[in-house]
C-alpha cells in the first residue's frame, strides 16, 4: 500500500523532512517504524525511543501497536505543546 | 461552537464581547487567555500544527466538553506560526447558564488543548532555538477528568 508519512516538530527537522510517500506491506504502525529505522541512520537516530512520541493514523491519536489496515497517512510527532 | 485555527492575531476583548452576545440564555461567560511569556530573553516563539488534524481534534475536544457539561456555547481560538512576546497564542470561551459548568469545561478544555492538539512550541532566542518539551503534569492532569 501506499502511504503518506508526516513528521512534526524535533522528528521532521532530525529526519530532514515533513513528509514522504512510502510503499510499505506494514501490518502495524510499529511494523512501519522498524521499517523506516532499517532504511537510514537519521530514521534509526529519530525512532530510537519511541516513548518520547506519538502517532495518528488517519489524523487520529493511536499506538504504536494499532494496526495500518486501509490507512492512507500516519502522523508521528513528540508529545503536544498546546494552550 | 466556534474553532478557529488561524495565524492572525486576533481581538480577545471583541471575540469575548461577540461570544457573550452570541446567546441571549447563557447566565456565565468564562474565558482564559493564553499569552506567549517572556521568561528572559525570548525572541519568539514557532508554533507549528498539524493542518489535517488541529480543527478536527479542537472540535472533538470541544464536543467532549459539551456531552459533559450543560454548556450554552464553546469557542475556541488557537494561532500557530511566529509569535512574540506578550502576543496571545489562544482563548478558550465557554457559556453556560451558571457559572460551575462554565469554569470546569474552561478547564478542562485547557487541561486537553495541552496535550491533545497537534500544537508544537519552539522558543527562540538569541543563542538559538529550542522545542518546548512536553510536561508530566500536564499529561498527569488529564486523569482528572
Amino acid at each position: 500500500m501506499t502511504l503518506d508519512v508526516l513528521y512534526f516538530a524535533w522528528l521532521r527537522e532530525r529526519i530532514g523532512l515533513p513528509r514522504e510517500r512510502v510503499e510499505t506491506d506494514a501490518a502495524t504502525v510499529a511494523d512501519l517504524v522498524a521499517e523506516l529505522t532499517a532504511r537510514e541512520d537519521r530514521y534509526a537516530v529519530a525512532f530510537q525511543d519511541l516513548k518520547a512520541l506519538r502517532v495518528a493514523v488517519d489524523q487520529e491519536l493511536t499506538d504504536f501497536d494499532a494496526p495500518l489496515g486501509t490507512a492512507r497517512e500516519v502522523a508521528f510527532f513528540p508529545p503536544m505543546t498546546g494552550g | 461552537m466556534d474553532i478557529r485555527v488561524q495565524a492572525e492575531p486576533f481581538d480577545a476583548g471583541a471575540e469575548l464581547n461577540r461570544f457573550a452576545a452570541r446567546r441571549g440564555d447563557s447566565g456565565a461567560v468564562v474565558t482564559f487567555s493564553g499569552l506567549v511569556r517572556d521568561d528572559g530573553g525570548l525572541h519568539h516563539m514557532e508554533i507549528e500544527h498539524y493542518p489535517g488534524m488541529t480543527a478536527k481534534a479542537l472540535t472533538e475536544i470541544a464536543e467532549r466538553a459539551q456531552a459533559r457539561w450543560d454548556l450554552r456555547d464553546v469557542l475556541v481560538i488557537h494561532r500557530h506560526g511566529k509569535l512574540r512576546p506578550g502576543e496571545q497564542i489562544m482563548m478558550v470561551a465557554t457559556a453556560s447558564a451558571h457559572r460551575a459548568a462554565a469554569f470546569a469545561a474552561a478547564d478542562f478544555l485547557m487541561d486537553y488543548l495541552k496535550s491533545r492538539a497537534p500544537f508544537w512550541k519552539k522558543e527562540v532566542t538569541g543563542d538559538g532555538a529550542e522545542w518546548v518539551a512536553a510536561k508530566d503534569t500536564d499529561e498527569a492532569a488529564l486523569d482528572r477528568w
